[in-house]
């Protein structure tokens, strides 16, 4: 029993709760609709140009008929990581979440104007970063590493969305503070805490790219100075770089703890552990850059181990997610009448584009997790480092948690947006079971790929003299992963825009799915409570990269000119 | 769940924690220190480790007079035993041509004159990241003989399809030791 012995609060007066209206509603849905519109609009673009890498490396490109609108195949795949990985991703987070975390906290948004600006900023930092890139002037990479130097309007743009989508946080965080006063002793909502957390989370890690662009790329792009000092850069992004991929991946883990299970007759298994498991991932997300610097010079060996010990910590929570969300699963599967050992697994709710777009999505995750603690495992990861194992990795994580997650929400987002019944079941099934295949074939062949042949990722593979004939029955294999995949994402595009365009009014209005917790005993008050999980988070990054950026500041040597050698 | 064993008190306070579940994360720790074990004895045991902190390097120092990179190349340090510096640029290797007798160790100084690049030698250990202002190095043996490729496994521009990051490479032969007389 967690009966919690609750001081008396000492404040006379409790405002009075503020109901949540239609009005209110509209707004948070335009807002949503804004950003999911964005993001699937940037993601047509990377998703086609993925087609094009992927033909490249099975020795087809198409890059020279493309010519005056792409340049290079270098060019194409810039674009595709900037629009794919981070535009879509925090596009549709920003809307995903804004029209959760009103809904799970049952207010309207305190200051709506604060998210409307934000919307305006990212949008506007999407189009000055959208001009370079189109023009060929931002051939760099979505790392952006210095000395290859892009024009400044990118960087200006990639930082005004990361600062939007702070923005986007600063409405949750006066709309929780007023939720809170209105609210003395309740705990917060889960789906709530958890984007909350997340939030702060993007707020705290970006602080480290921001500091590179605005300190460092953007007056060097400007040419107010001289060099840059390309490890320092290089740190500061990684200590983004990481905690990045848990702002890709926490929103997934909101859908599959608190939506999911309600989307196959399930509950949330243990709701106390899954707050636990998002403080746990605030602590440890953003120490533990250096792991992405493991074959780096200029950062000791002891800074490395430390952070995959950290990075090992990382990996504890996902682990206790793989139990707590199947188990939240098996709950509604033998609640639907199933049976045995392994077959309730039959009974899952498969028919809903929906879950079984999400479900296939965490079945890719279990490699995704896998191969992510191989990455992270010090000296492991030269068998792997920067070899197409990486992309291979990344592709069943950002690419499939994620994304295909994704898609799966939006197959019940969209509806209740806009009031129309999905397109087709039937097409929207074909889409998740053809993304899961595909992905499969794909990055099963990069992995090997990079592991037995050491292919390098980022590499024009079908024009390299070092390639060998033993890559070929990899690279078919990915081309065929590369052609399931194209039918897939042409699917997602109908599917919505048939939704959007063609789809027949729905009688009744879709709900937010919201599981119910198996145990409604409230989580105790340890896991509402901000302070200590914050002083912990800043204490920890302080420990494991205060000395070491010390350094590597004292040892600033802003001296290498910028360097713009990509094909003109 | 489908045996109800009832439900455990955890050490957390008042966190209730389901036998399984609480199974599950001892599982899970578990693995997490074996695979930490395995780490430290591949890297104490068995010497396999990462790039550390060398050496930084100015752009002008590079090719200063006396900068071992301004005449880079293979030396014999002792027999059996080599050190190898090497120039990345846009878009080779210098040298892109090495010789050694089998069994050897060679140690490989690298740094780049002007974008970040990759060195990676195939079916070895030796894979680490080339930055302006630094430099790499990593020591290994050469047991088998062969040919090994060595490659750029970082983006490094391009001038068009035919020369660029994708062709940046270089080779590495190990040669059987000629049989003494």
């Amino acid at each position: 029993m967690s009966v919690q012995a609750m001081p008396a609060l000492p404040m006379a007066v409790t405002p009075t709760p503020t109901p949540l209206t239609k009005a209110d509603l509209a707004i948070v849905d335009w807002l949503t609709g804004w950003n999911i519109g964005i993001g699937i609009g940037a993601l047509t673009i990377g998703l086609a140009l993925g087609v094009l890498q992927g033909l490249e490396h099975a020795g087809i490109d198409l890059y020279p008929q493309l010519m005056p609108v792409l340049k290079s195949y270098y060019q194409g795949l810039t674009i595709h990581g900037v629009l794919n990985a981070l535009v879509w991703t925090t596009f549709f987070i920003c809307g995903f979440f804004t029209y959760a975390f009103v809904r799970s906290l049952n207010r309207p948004l305190r200051y709506p104007r604060i998210n409307v600006v934000a919307l305006v900023i990212m949008g506007v930092g999407l189009l000055l970063a959208a001009f370079p890139l189109l023009a060929n002037m931002a051939t760099v990479l979505y790392t952006f590493y210095p000395p290859l130097q892009a024009h400044w309007t990118f960087y200006l743009g990639l930082a005004l969305v990361v600062v939007g989508s702070w923005t986007v946080g600063y409405g949750f965080y006066f709309t929780y503070w007023a939720w809170r006063k209105e609210n003395p002793g309740v705990r917060t909502p889960f789906i709530a805490l958890a984007t909350l957390i997340t939030m702060v989370l993007w707020q705290i890690c970006t602080l480290g790219v921001a500091v590179e662009i605005l300190g460092f790329l953007l007056p060097w792009s400007l040419g107010w100075i001289g060099g840059t000092d390309p490890l320092l850069d290089r740190s500061l992004f990684w200590f983004f770089g990481h905690p990045l991929v848990y702002f890709w991946l926490l929103p997934a883990y909101v859908s599959w703890y608190a939506m999911l299970p309600a989307q196959t007759n399930g509950k949330m298994f243990s709701e106390p552990l899954a707050r636990l498991v998002f403080w746990l991932f605030l602590l440890f997300s953003t120490p533990v850059g250096f792991h992405h610097q493991y074959t780096d010079p200029g950062i000791p060996q002891g800074w490395k181990f430390l952070h995959m010990i950290l990075t090992y910590g990382v990996g504890f929570p996902s682990l206790l997610t793989a139990f707590t969300v199947v188990a939240s699963l098996e709950l509604g599967a033998r609640a639907r009448g199933g049976k045995g050992w392994l077959g309730w697994i039959t009974k899952l709710n498969w028919g809903d584009p929906s879950y079984a777009a999400q479900n296939l999505a965490m079945i890719l995750f279990i490699f995704g997790g896998i191969g992510g603690l191989t990455n992270a495992s010090y000296n492991v990861n030269l068998a792997v480092h920067n070899t197409t194992w990486i992309p291979g990795h990344f592709h069943l994580t950002v690419g499939s948690a994620t994304t295909l997650t994704f898609f799966g929400i939006c197959y019940w987002l969209v509806p209740a947006l806009t009031g129309k019944r999905l397109f087709s079941t039937r097409l929207a099934l074909g889409q998740a079971w053809s993304w899961f295949f595909g992905m499969l074939l794909f990055s099963n062949g990069y992995h090997m790929l990079g592991l037995e042949y050491g292919a390098p990722r980022r590499t024009m593979l079908g024009a390299t003299p070092y390639a060998s004939p033993e890559w070929t029955p990899f690279l078919m294999e990915t081309l065929v992963g590369v052609g399931l995949l194209t039918i897939s994402a042409t699917l997602f595009f109908v599917v919505i825009f048939g939704t959007v365009l063609l789809g027949r009014k729905l009688k009744s209005p879709v709900e937010m799915p919201i599981a119910e917790p198996l145990d409604p005993t409230p989580a105790p008050a340890w896991l509402d409570n901000w302070g200590p999980w914050l002083y912990g988070t800043v204490a920890l990054i302080i420990l494991s990269y205060g000395p070491m950026f010390f350094q590597l500041f004292s040892d600033m040597q802003l001296l290498w000119p910028g360097k713009q050698v990509w094909p003109r | 769940m489908s045996e109800p064993t009832g439900i455990e008190q955890s050490n957390l306070p008042n966190l209730h924690v389901d036998w399984y579940e609480a199974a599950w994360i001892r599982v899970s720790l578990f693995m997490m220190v074996i695979f930490l074990l395995a780490v430290i004895a591949a890297s104490t045991a068995f010497g396999i480790q990462v790039p550390g902190a060398y050496s930084r390097i100015k752009p002008d120092e590079i090719m200063a007079p006396g900068s071992p990179f301004a005449d880079p190349g293979l030396r014999e340090l002792a027999p059996g035993k080599y050190e190898v510096y090497i120039r990345a640029a846009t878009w080779s290797f210098t040298p892109s041509e090495i010789r050694i007798p089998v069994g050897s160790t060679i140690t490989f100084y690298i740094t780049s004159l002007d974008v970040q690049h990759g060195f990676k030698i195939m079916d070895t250990n030796i894979n680490m990241m080339v930055l302006p202002g630094q430099i790499s190095t990593l020591t290994t043996i050469f047991d088998k003989p062969g040919t090994y490729n060595l490659i750029c496994h970082e983006y490094c521009g391009a001038a068009n399809a035919t020369i660029g990051h994708h062709t940046m490479y270089g080779q590495l032969f190990v040669e059987e030791t000629p049989p003494s007389q």
